[in-house]
């Protein structure tokens, strides 16, 4: 199909965009990198009455080092280009790990990285690697800036913290922490498809090798990236043993997320499968890379 | 109608001006506007990658931008592959003679996804190219073909 009728605008500036953002409030849709709004507007399941276009905004796009250690991505800033960064890999090597398997290569060069989380799709990947790794959005409006932490970011299914005359300009990861790992991990039917499963794992030794950080997130179980807080919490003080991990991801398909979607895609039951065993290879991932034997 | 707005833009070398709906999509606008049919439209939502094209030299959905975005872009399309009248693209070649279509529908999206990626991948594996062409569909050929004629390229470039 094709998509209906709007009104086009292509601001040269945030300033200029804030602008036409307060003028059409929420008559008006962003337009980033278009790979999922334009979809659903060929559909019209979206009809919006004015699109305004933020691709012609070159301040949106840089990826630079923040003062903690940590990375700050412009929200314009296409996939393609996160995942070729050398400092991404070097100073968020999750994010540079998760950015091969968001969808195909034809999307990741048009897609942007703001997009992508302010899209909130709860089967994307980087809405949960944002709560996983403590990260946070810059929001912009007519009005002024403004920060929001990821774990007050993200609403419910397809919905933000964003408000109607609000962009979101920045996204800031923080520094990891010493002796601390990683993992990204997913299932789909196709490599680059929508995850049926997938999940983020950061965990963090002590000094005598015990678990002192643990934070697992799952994406496409749910309305959004859903944390596992029990699974977590069930590992802080445990040595990272295969029985300590295979205990926490079976806790994580028990008790955090026991009814998960369902659709034609996959049942339940093999999503709940899904949770624990991707769950475990994470945490099991996460801890060999940390330092600690799993 | 809504209003329309001016573009101008290049594809495969030669300019064009045209007044255009901003809600015409840039697949629509190659094959309706400039009669440049060989960019094929299957899904129309980013899945099947037959509308591929290049914009700025970067392998794109042409389905998922509008053409008023396009404005002053160089835009290459299938039909600027092949280096004249009388000579195939290696790949275009390889394609042809690794049995690498069948129908051809998909064909022109696999050349173009293919011809930036392996300039990059001079000596791919057969995993490789399998990644770069996971965001295209064939319908025909099962892949394998598809595959070989690839490294058949690799070795012609």
């Amino acid at each position: 199909m094709k998509p209906p009728s709007f009104k086009y605008h292509a601001p040269r500036s945030v300033e200029e965009a804030a602008g036409l953002l307060a003028e059409h409030g929420y008559d008006a849709k962003l337009l980033a990198g278009g790979q999922s709004l334009i979809p659903t507007m060929n559909f019209r399941l979206a009809q919006p009455a004015v699109l305004i276009d933020l691709n012609r905004i070159p301040e949106l796009a840089y990826i630079h080092p923040a003062g903690d250690g940590g990375v700050r991505i412009g929200a314009m800033s296409r996939h393609v280009q996160v995942e070729k960064s050398d400092l991404i890999a070097q100073a968020a090597p999750l994010i540079h790990e998760t950015m091969p398997l968001i969808a195909h290569p034809q999307i990741r060069n048009r897609g942007t990285f703001g997009g992508s989380i302010a899209h909130a799709d709860p089967a994307s990947e980087l809405p949960a690697a944002l709560l996983t790794l403590g990260g946070r959005v810059q929001a912009r409006g007519a009005k002024g800036a403004r920060w929001i932490e990821a774990d007050e970011f993200f609403l419910g299914l397809f919905t933000t913290a964003l408000q109607p005359d609000e962009l979101l300009a920045e996204v800031r990861f923080p520094a990891l922490p010493a002796r601390a790992g990683f993992a990204a991990r997913e299932v789909a039917r196709r490599h680059g498809d929508y995850a049926l499963v997938g999940v983020m794992a950061l965990v963090g030794l002590d000094a005598g090798g015990a678990c002192n950080l643990a934070r697992l997130t799952y994406f496409s179980v749910g309305d959004g990236p859903t944390p596992a807080p029990q699974a977590a919490a069930a590992l802080i003080g445990q040595r990272p043993t295969s029985e300590a991990l295979a205990a926490a991801a079976e806790l994580a398909a028990s008790a955090d997320i026991p009814e998960p979607v369902a659709d034609i895609h996959a049942t339940a039951a093999f999503r709940r499968h899904l949770i624990k065993a991707l769950g475990k290879q994470a945490l099991q991932q996460a801890f060999i890379r940390a330092g600690g034997a799993a | 109608m809504s209003e329309t707005m001016m573009i101008s833009l290049t594809v495969n070398g030669q300019r064009y001006q045209r007044q255009v709906e901003p809600r015409l999509l840039l697949s629509d606008f190659l094959r309706h506007e400039l009669d440049l049919t060989g960019t094929h439209v299957g899904c129309e939502h980013g899945v099947c990658g037959a509308c591929t094209i290049l914009v700025d030299g970067v392998a794109v959905r042409s389905c998922l931008m509008f053409a008023v975005q396009a404005d002053g872009c160089e835009l290459l399309t299938v039909e600027g592959l092949a280096p004249g009248p009388e000579q195939l693209h290696p790949l275009q070649a390889a394609f042809r003679q690794a049995h690498a279509l069948q129908c051809g529908f998909c064909t022109p999206g696999f050349l173009m996804t293919l011809a930036p990626w392996l300039a990059q991948h001079p000596n791919p594996t057969d995993e490789e190219i399998r990644l770069a062409l996971s965001g295209n569909l064939c319908r025909c050929t099962g892949y394998q073909h598809i595959v070989e004629a690839v490294k058949m390229a690799a070795e012609i470039c």
